[in-house]
């Protein structure tokens, strides 16, 4: 239970509990910290941003652009977010053609005052036809003035109901210029300017391709990974949030490694309309020797005539009935070339049929596995409770037990996606490596697995507590021998990817 | 009682009134401000010369911040009207702005007769007419032109 793969802060305490069991190998230990250290060829670099960091980033690039152009800070945000952040081609076009760049991005630079809320006598809302003395009204730097109760109105409808932040404009017609932070600040409730602030965050993270939200529910991280698409097929950029979630930077689905995303995708379609129904129709069915629909026998004679494309064959030789002449209740007809034909035909898709269930059953089987061991546990934790009131043990001393079930899953998570990765590999001797590394992890986690199932008993915590450690620290070395494998193999593309 | 809705739609009808565009009018029912009832008259040198289309608008409470719902109670044939009269307008969904009053909804409604936008049809068939037939096509809003003038 090293912990190797997590950046946990409390991994000085797990080394401490571990000390007291593996004090004949030290010298091991010290070269498992030491590796922690370095990279693996699996792993990718990323960094995991609050919200409150994306916006004290966003504030100094802000600050930067307000510096140079010399305008103020909400007109230089309006400008960055037109160019969704791109700072240096926002500075050169704008050095370039100032006219254009701010007509298109809907500023007016050169207003140095923000808009206020004034009275004035002579003033009628073109909104709501109010007018009077006491009504308060507001422009921005294009002097379409409305009312400050139609403003908030107008404004509240574009955040809350439409969900607009960015790109919202004066309310005037044909008029693109857009409502900056801080007059949206002055005319409208705290809640609706919170909404608007947290779209705004949104729109970053959204233009930017190297940050990603968390996927997590509730999860209000953002991870940047600086992965182009094109290298999606050479690598699993596998990043864990702060909120413990892990996830693939790529396409946000829960980590998948080592299989690469566009056999992920092709994987799971296929999965979510063929297992089941394929292995009913595997054993009760065969297939129509000419267009290969699937034919369930449920009585009747030999003679069979397929629904679909009208072709006769005899059931027991698959051959062409026509051959058959007068016996119609038997087939004797064996060694005929066409019906020998036709069954080389129906077992090489009924191989391809049982090459995808052999793929598939390992795979689903490590996911339920998971949930088991799970649960088992939650099982576990439930009876310790009731043992430390009637024993010594205490809370602390089982959570090696948690430890472990983390790594069983996580093998467990890595060992089903082995199988949709070997489902499309061609066979050759690199895959052969490959399986056997998949047979060592497999082995190891079976036998783990084994040993978190065992009975605790007081007396014997102990010597369990030793076996499960060392165990999960083997699992967890036979897990990274294979992600570095097949990493380094996607990396030199030495993987062959065939479409069963 | 007056509301902001009201007193603005009352507003529109005064500038409808006292400065009409050309060939448009309305009017809000005696009963219902927020509804109104207005024509089009086809726009010369088009197909739709001569017509009288009704129709309605539908305000909510929220105008001017939200448009009127508008629909076409004459039979119309034209690309960017569905079968039931709906419009398909961009100034009437996401370009819809506070500051448009019913006069302009009219005038923008009675350009789109002059311009349809085939590109986006609601009605495929006048679009494809509109685009490959235009005999034809003059020949069918001509049907909807008579139509119009009948109740």
């Amino acid at each position: 239970m090293s912990d190797i793969d997590f950046d946990d802060d409390d991994d000085d305490f797990l080394y401490d509990d571990e000390d007291d069991f593996i004090d004949d190998d030290e010298l091991d230990f010290t070269e498992i910290i030491q590796e922690k250290q370095e990279k693996k060829k699996y792993e990718v670099e990323y960094k995991v941003y609050s919200i409150q960091e994306i916006e004290d980033f966003q504030n100094k690039e802000i600050e930067h652009v307000a510096n140079i152009i010399g305008c103020l800070k909400e007109h230089a945000a309006t400008l960055l977010r037109h160019f969704k952040w791109n700072k240096e081609r926002l500075i050169e076009l704008y050095m370039d053609k100032t006219e254009e760049v701010t007509k298109e991005a809907g500023v007016i630079v050169d207003a140095q005052k923000l808009p206020k809320l004034i009275k004035l006598h002579d003033f009628c809302c073109d909104i709501c036809c109010d007018s009077g003395e006491d009504v308060e009204s507001i422009a921005l730097s294009c002097n379409h003035r409305f009312c400050k109760d139609c403003y908030t109105q107008y404004l509240t409808q574009k955040i809350k109901i439409e969900g607009e932040c960015r790109n919202i404009q004066c309310p005037s017609d044909c008029c693109n210029i857009i409502v900056d932070e801080n007059t949206i600040k002055l005319l409208v409730p705290e809640d609706t300017y919170n909404r608007y602030t947290s779209l705004l965050i949104r729109t970053y993270v959204d233009d930017n391709i190297f940050l990603h939200w968390c996927p997590a529910p509730n999860c209000e991280y953002a991870v940047e990974c600086r992965i182009h698409d094109s290298d999606l097929n050479r690598m699993v950029p596998t990043v864990k949030c702060k909120c413990s979630h892990t996830f693939c930077f790529g396409c946000g689905l829960p980590d998948h490694q080592p299989c690469i995303c566009s056999l992920v995708t092709k994987w799971l379609n296929k999965c979510r309309d063929d297992s089941e129904t394929a292995n009913w129709i595997s054993v009760n069915t065969k297939e129509c020797p000419k267009c290969k629909a699937s034919i369930e026998k449920n009585g009747g004679c030999n003679h069979m005539t397929c629904k679909k494309c009208k072709n006769e064959f005899c059931w027991v030789c698959m051959g062409p009935w026509s051959e058959h002449g007068n016996q119609w209740y038997t087939c004797n007809r064996f060694e005929e070339k066409t019906s020998v034909d036709a069954r080389d035909s129906q077992s090489k898709s009924r191989a391809k049929l049982e090459r995808y269930l052999h793929y598939y059953n390992r795979y689903a089987n490590h996911e339920q596995s998971a949930k088991l061991d799970t649960e088992l546990f939650e099982k576990t934790e439930r009876k310790m409770e009731k043992m430390q009131k009637s024993s010594e043990l205490s809370w602390i001393e089982v959570q090696f037990l948690k430890e472990a079930v983390e790594t069983v899953v996580q093998c467990r998570n890595t060992l089903k996606w082995t199988y949709s990765f070997a489902f499309y590999l061609q066979k050759d001797n690199q895959t052969t490596l490959f399986e056997d590394n998949q047979r060592d992890l497999e082995m190891a986690v079976e036998q783990l697995s084994e040993l978190l199932e065992e009975e605790i008993k007081p007396n014997k915590i102990a010597e369990l507590k030793q076996k499960v450690v060392d165990k999960s620290i083997y699992v967890k070395h036979r897990r990274e021998i294979l992600l570095e494998d097949t990493a380094e193999g996607l990396k030199e593309s030495r993987w062959t990817f065939i479409d069963p | 009682m007056s509301t902001p809705a009201k007193r603005r739609l009352m507003r529109d009808f005064k500038r409808l009134q006292t400065d009409p565009p050309a060939g448009v009018s309305g009017a809000p029912c005696q009963d219902n401000v927020l509804l109104w009832n207005a024509v089009i008259f086809g726009p010369e040198d088009t197909p739709f010369e001569d017509g009288t289309f009704k129709l309605t608008l539908q305000f909510e409470e929220a105008y001017p911040t939200k448009p009127p719902k508008v629909q076409f109670v004459s039979k119309m044939f034209h690309p960017n009207v569905y079968s039931n009269g709906n419009l398909c307008l961009d100034i009437l969904q996401n370009r819809w702005s506070p500051s448009y009053d019913v006069a302009a909804i009219l005038t923008s409604i009675q350009s789109l007769l002059h311009d349809p936008n085939p590109s986006s049809p609601a009605n495929v068939e006048a679009a494809r007419l509109f685009k490959e037939n235009r005999k034809e096509y003059d020949r069918r809003v001509k049907e909807t032109v008579e139509l119009s003038w009948l109740n």
